[in-house]
């Protein structure tokens, strides 16, 4: 062999092994849709901090590839570093890790002020079984449907932890699709509350919430997590780290333990875990049509979910005395987006009457919304796995 | 100081213990045979009887130490020697003993055979040699090439759980292998036959996310009624007088936190002071031993911000 053919032969293989030899016209539509969620992160300030793992890790997870050249650099590759980070996404730890930083960091007050605005947390989930069934009528086996349903719980790990259980090749569609509607909760909900409510009621003003003493906020996590996990063992691993979180948070004594779990915690966990969902989706796998079946299931199980949780407010207020009627702005903040649908709910108030503050009573459903869909997730789980 | 270091020392070793038993009583004798005619070979190409166990467990199994026996009288006989990576367990899985009298041949390998044409009495004893996991009595009835089986792999007690297995028809004969080969996910199939437009999931799933909440719901309307009437008392107390003393209406309502965060700037406002917060400013003098060598201004820019 002649020295260039030497050189010829090497190159070619060289040339083989490129992005631009491999490359489909797939990967450049996932690679623009990378582009698209870095572009509304950064421009358009949604959900900056989950669209640009996410964006970022699409982009990583699209670089055409000779995926028979055994290099172990794709993230299904195993023993690839993608893949060995994709664990926690597959093995589904990165969900109640994210949990646990979530207790830390939430305030259970409202809801321990006024216990009744849980139910309002608990009808959002109409969104999930609503999503389930129009699945099964789609062709759906009932497993895929409960994954691609859990949509509607408007939690990304939680949609992330039970598609790892239940249809893991659909979970990079369901992540994807999850949290690109929480990102888009300021558009999709404040029509919807603005459909189902009259301006009268719009303008109800609620008794601002009591003073919760400590005792009651160390009580919370434990009482909570015996009582939903006795009823749904399933749901342990999310609840179990979303009540310890806030148990470290509320009894005084684990600031460091708390804050180490609200920032630096949370923060690693949400940097492998966007980024790795957004290298999950190759074109391979992503662009199909029941990808497009599940961003539709998605938004629909989103509409129904804010559109349930405002609904159930109405119907509840027909029971409560009119001192005690409670705003349906708030019913949306049953989707468990945290603080998102609650600041909606503030925004779309202070929108008809500058003075009317909702934003705490909308905590309460919001963080009973993250419970609800825990338990639905639980109950999906239980009965599908 | 003792004391708390003596607990502490009770409460492990009882985990320690507790965990250790639980782990192992998940073994499970799954199925025999006992003459082997015409069956499966071991490594070195012979056929004899065998044993199989069952991990019931969710969680792999080391099952090293432990002690199976074909005698009542001797729960030691074979004990399953320690230093073999294979004796590990995985989840839900199983593991063949070949009952051939060669213990010299393996691990795999106990020094007792199953004898053909009589009942044969098949134990599996924990480490301690006294703690007995599993036993099973083989009937004298059993055929070569037939096994005696569970009928669900490591579930049920008692001979109604066990059952011939002849190699013909469902009755597969499954060495090292599930006694039941399941095509698919039971649960899914179940849901897909019985609830295919979902309306009894949505009923049963939001029952039970509306009880979970609902009951949470409920207990901290009474924690809470509780919390509100010791604060009451708390407050009247403060004032030096008793709830009895205190004429009903004029009993005080809690707070809300708008008012006390009221009352609080009033007083800060007042008495230029505060309690232990953490937003208070400290402003004090930091001194730093500087070292270009340490320095990163040279090195990096600032962030940028929007």
């Amino acid at each position: 062999m002649s020295f260039g053919d030497f050189l010829m032969q090497n190159l070619e293989q060289f040339w083989h092994l490129t992005g631009f030899y491999n490359a489909t016209w797939q990967h450049f539509v996932m690679l623009g849709v990378g582009l698209f969620f870095i572009w509304l992160a950064i421009k358009k300030d949604f959900e900056p901090m989950l669209l640009v793992p996410i964006g970022f890790g699409m982009l990583i997870g699209n670089i055409p590839f000779n995926t028979e050249a055994g290099l172990e650099i794709g993230i299904y590759e195993e023993g690839s570093v993608l893949n060995i980070l994709y664990n926690g996404v597959s093995a589904g730890w990165y969900p109640p890790l994210i949990f646990l930083g979530i207790g830390a960091m939430t305030d259970f007050s409202a809801l321990i002020a006024n216990p009744k605005l849980m139910l309002i947390g608990a009808a959002a989930q109409f969104g999930i079984f609503g999503a389930y069934m129009v699945a099964l009528l789609l062709g759906f086996a009932p497993d895929q449907a409960g994954a691609i349903a859990i949509i509607g719980g408007a939690d990304g790990p939680t949609a992330i932890f039970l598609s790892s259980k239940l249809a893991p090749n659909l979970m990079g569609a369901i992540a994807v699709s999850a949290y690109s509607y929480m990102a888009l909760v300021p558009v999709i909900q404040p029509p919807l509350m603005r459909l189902f409510t009259t301006k009268k009621e719009r303008l109800i003003k609620m008794k601002p919430a009591r003073a919760v003493s400590q005792n009651e906020k160390i009580i919370f996590p434990i009482v909570g997590l015996l009582l939903t996990c006795f009823v749904v063992p399933s749901g342990i691993p999310l609840l179990g780290m979303l009540f310890f979180g806030n148990l470290l948070r509320e009894c005084g004594v684990t600031t460091r333990l708390a804050k180490t779990a609200s920032n630096a915690l949370t923060d690693i966990v949400t940097i492998l875990l966007g980024m790795t969902v957004g290298a999950s989706t190759q074109a391979s796998e992503f662009l199909t049509a029941q990808t497009i079946g599940i961003f539709a299931l998605g938004f629909m199980a989103f509409i129904i979910a804010s559109s349930s949780g405002v609904l159930f407010v109405k119907l509840f207020n027909i029971f409560l005395p009119k001192a005690k009627k409670i705003n349906p702005l708030i019913g949306n903040a049953g989707v468990s987006a945290v603080p998102m649908s609650a600041r909606i709910s503030n925004n779309l108030g202070l929108e008809y009457d500058p003075s009317n503050y909702l934003l705490m009573h909308a905590m309460g459903p919001n963080v009973s919304g993250v419970i609800g869909s825990a338990v639905a997730a639980g109950v999906l789980l239980g009965f599908l796995a | 100081m003792k004391k708390k270091i003596t607990f502490l020392f009770v409460a492990l070793a009882a985990i320690t213990l507790t965990a250790s038993a639980q782990s192992r009583k998940s073994l499970r004798i799954n199925e025999v045979m006992v003459e082997n005619a015409t069956s499966v070979v071991d490594d070195y190409g012979y056929r004899n009887g065998w044993v199989e166990l069952f991990n019931s467990n969710f969680a792999p199994l080391e099952i090293s130490s432990i002690y199976i026996t074909d005698d009542p009288s001797n729960p030691t006989k074979y004990p399953v020697p320690l230093g073999d990576v294979n004796t590990r367990i995985p989840k839900r899985q199983h593991i063949l003993f070949w009952a051939d009298g060669e213990p010299e041949r393996g691990t795999f390998h106990m020094n007792f055979r199953l004898k053909p044409g009589q009942d044969n009495y098949i134990a599996i004893y924990d480490a301690d040699g006294k703690t007995l996991i599993d036993e099973v009595t083989i009937p004298a009835a059993l055929l070569a090439d037939q096994t005696y089986a569970r009928r669900v792999d490591g579930e049920g007690e008692g001979a109604d759980a066990w059952h011939v297995r002849t190699g013909e028809g469902n009755l597969y004969i499954t060495p090292s292998s599930n006694n039941i080969i399941k095509d698919g996910n039971v649960k899914v199939a179940m849901f897909s036959r019985e609830d295919r437009n979902g309306f009894a999931m949505t009923i049963m799933a939001m029952g039970i996310v509306f009880s979970a909440l609902l009951l949470l719901s409920i207990c901290f309307y009474i924690i809470s009624k509780i919390g509100e009437r010791v604060s009451k008392v708390n407050k009247v107390k403060s004032q030096g007088q008793t709830m009895r003393e205190v004429p009903r209406d004029e009993h005080p309502d809690n707070d809300s936190g708008e008012v006390i965060a009221a009352i609080v700037m009033a007083l800060h406002e007042h008495l230029d002071t505060h309690d232990r917060e953490n937003t208070v400013l400290t402003i004090n003098k930091v001194k730093r031993a500087y070292s270009p060598w340490s320095s990163k201004i040279y090195s990096m820019r600032e962030l940028p911000h929007r």
